[in-house]
């Protein structure tokens, strides 16, 4: 699994407000894989939604503006594409879906028209054709009575009914990547892992490569071949989904781990990282996650460190774990 | 089927509404302090003609008779006497409203097409110079006072520059031969092409000057509406599609953003087609609102009642239209 799908290097996207100018995103790094599940792990803030949000090039600009870096899709630099060049992208190589099923279809168009529409856009289909496709689509993602569904309205649906469609609708074109933002966070439990194991299910069958966006470590261990995990901005630590989460390198990924319920030991309050994520904009010199750590020394505070090996497929930044 | 079921609710939820108006309008003419035949008559009046109006106004009756009289009378389509010129008000009424309709309807296509359209544009281009100019122009529209509007019109567009009428519908000179009575209609189904544009070129100044106020209320509504639909997420995923900006806008954004703008333009469209009675008086159009207006001066009391009628109807049949327009755009609505 070395064929690389998507190659982010070094993106920066940055906010420019009244207040001045923003790095959401300072210098991110991710490769994705032919086939290949990534996970992008953080807290709220951290950068992850910009970072994929940066990939389709829907960044809302203004304010947003991807400033440096490069991200290569298929060996095709995105940052540079034209606008017409991305909407042929979009929604046909690389679709996405996001954390909000219940707001996230057009609640005046009907389902088939929203799929539909998708598929119009991108091949030579009919109408009864793409009407056709949108049913088979359904069918796939396991919408029961797709025959009826797809003449129906979004507010006719379930939420986790809802995400099944715009899974679908992502679906529909065979994109070889797809970015999910939080697609489950805003689901029932039990609902959250029939989605999951749906898009496990599409992952494997179709081999398309999805870069999962979660703040969830649960839904990484269930679904990722890989993780990143992004603080302030930055990429600070990647691997293995068994390294990361079994032998993690970095204080803000044990943070992370350590915060999590665990059922056999019995706790008597969660752990919890002390502070809070940085405001964007107000970073200083020297690690970021310095101010939050409880191993932080003198060189911490005052030179950032690099991304940089640490074991086999593993790399963090920390100078600790050197 | 569900829009269906749910016109027909609608409609019949309009009986009690009609049922109430016509007592309001039923009561007006009865509550005229003293007597109402001897103050349409007047002071100098003899007891004899008096006697002969209350007759007429069935005003010997009970009121409940008489409100029955009334009902039935207008149900049958029958709007009554004008006192001052012994006509049948139902015939008399006909080519006015159509005067005022046709008025009416180029206003709000000005009104309407400009309207929604800038207001698109200036959410689309938020923060730039032709939104920043279309907020102007619009914040100038409506504060801008329509009797002025329309004389400066009149004074520019007729007096020095002599490309438009000022006044009537028509060329006096070479009267329209009425059919429908909507002159634009009527010179097209004769195939008078130069009647047809005598016709056009009256109808720009008073429906530039009626238009104006909707326009710029209509602009306003369309940009913010537009501005508030444009970051849900909807939209997002419309671009994530692969959707051009102009179909996002168009398609995705425009027909969630109508439901207020629809509201508007049907308030609108009903006070329009009430008679605007300042335009149509400096205009000289003959319309409902000039008819009204002639009649409180002539004291014509059944004729100021049907005509209030007929408005109050056409605004109450408009905003059923709007309702209907609502649950067609937002299949939503229907299941409420």
């Amino acid at each position: 699994m070395s064929d690389p799908v998507l190659q982010i290097e070094n993106l920066q996207t940055h906010f420019f407000t009244d207040r001045g100018q923003i790095p959401a995103v300072d210098g991110v790094t991710i490769t994705v894989n032919k086939g290949e599940v990534v996970g992008i792990v953080g807290e709220s803030g951290c950068g992850k939604s910009v970072t994929s949000l940066s990939v389709m090039k829907l960044v809302p600009n203004p304010p947003g503006k991807i400033v440096g870096g490069t991200i290569k899709f298929k060996g095709e630099d995105l940052v540079t594409a034209n606008e017409k060049r991305m909407r042929d992208i979009r929604g046909n190589e690389i679709a996405m879906i996001f954390q909000e099923p219940m707001t996230s279809l057009n609640p005046v168009f009907t389902i088939g028209n929203q799929i539909g529409e998708a598929i119009r856009l991108h091949t030579k289909a009919s109408k009864k054709q793409s009407r056709d496709r949108a049913i088979d689509m359904l069918k796939k993602v396991g919408i029961p009575r797709a025959e009826a569904i797809v003449d129906e309205y979004p507010h006719q649906l379930s939420g986790g009914m809802r995400q099944r469609v715009m899974i679908a609708m992502a679906m529909a074109c065979n994109p070889e990547l797809l970015i999910a933002d939080e697609p489950t966070t805003a689901l029932d439990v039990t609902i959250q892992a029939q989605i999951l194991d749906l898009m496990r299910q599409l992952n494997r069958e179709a081999q398309t490569a999805i870069l999962l966006i979660t703040h969830d470590l649960g839904v990484v261990a269930e679904m990722c071949h890989r993780v990143v995990v992004m603080y302030a901005g930055n990429v600070i630590e990647e691997g293995d989904v068994r390294t990361i989460l079994k032998k993690p390198k970095h204080p803000y990924t044990k943070g992370l781990l350590n915060s999590l319920p665990k059922l056999e030991e019995s706790q008597e309050r969660l752990y919890s990282i002390p502070g809070n994520v940085p405001i964007p904009g107000s970073l200083t010199v020297g690690c970021r996650f310095a101010p939050r750590c409880d191993q932080a020394t003198d060189l911490c505070r005052s030179e950032m460190p690099q991304l940089k090996a640490v074991g086999d497929n593993h790399f963090s930044r920390c100078w600790l774990s050197e | 089927m569900a829009l269906l079921s749910y016109s027909i609710r609608r409609i019949f939820m309009l009986i009690p509404v009609l049922l109430g108006m016509s007592i309001v309008v039923f009561s007006i003419i009865r509550a005229i302090p003293g007597d109402p035949a001897l103050t349409i008559l007047g002071e100098k009046a003899s007891p004899k003609a008096i006697e002969d109006l209350r007759e007429v106004l069935g005003l010997n009756n009970p009121w409940y008779i008489q409100y029955f009289d009334y009902l039935k009378q207008i149900i049958t389509g029958d709007l009554g006497v004008s006192l001052h010129s012994g006509a049948s008000i139902t015939q008399e009424i006909g080519p006015y409203l159509a005067a005022t309709t046709e008025l009416t309807i180029v206003s709000m296509l000005f009104a309407v097409i400009i309207g929604v359209n800038a207001g698109i544009l200036s959410a689309w281009k938020q923060n730039s110079w032709f939104d920043y100019c279309a907020m102007l122009i619009a914040l100038i529209g409506v504060s801008m006072p329509i009797f002025w509007l329309g004389l400066m019109e009149q004074w520019f567009f007729a007096q020095e520059l002599k490309w438009l009428p000022s006044v009537g519908r028509d060329n006096s000179r070479n009267p329209v031969e009425a059919i429908t009575q909507f002159y634009i209609l009527d010179t097209i189904m004769a195939g008078q092409w130069d009647q047809l544009w005598e016709v056009v070129k009256h109808l720009i100044l008073p429906g530039v000057a009626l238009g104006t106020i909707p326009m710029a209320i209509i602009a306003r509504i369309t940009r913010s509406s537009m501005l508030e639909v444009m970051r849900a997420d909807y939209v997002r995923t419309a671009r994530a599609k692969g959707l051009a900006q102009f179909w996002v806008v168009y398609k995705h954004a425009l027909k969630n953003a109508m439901i207020p703008v629809l509201t508007v333009i049907g308030l609108q469209t009903g006070l329009l087609l009430g008679g605007a009675v300042l335009t149509e008086t400096i205009f000289g159009w003959p319309g409902v609102g000039r008819y009204i207006f002639t009649a409180i001066g002539n004291r014509d009391y059944p004729v100021i009642q049907s005509g209030i009628l007929v408005i109050a109807t056409i605004f109450v049949l408009i905003n059923l239209l709007v309702d209907l327009l609502y649950a067609y755009i937002d299949p939503r609505i229907k299941y409420r």
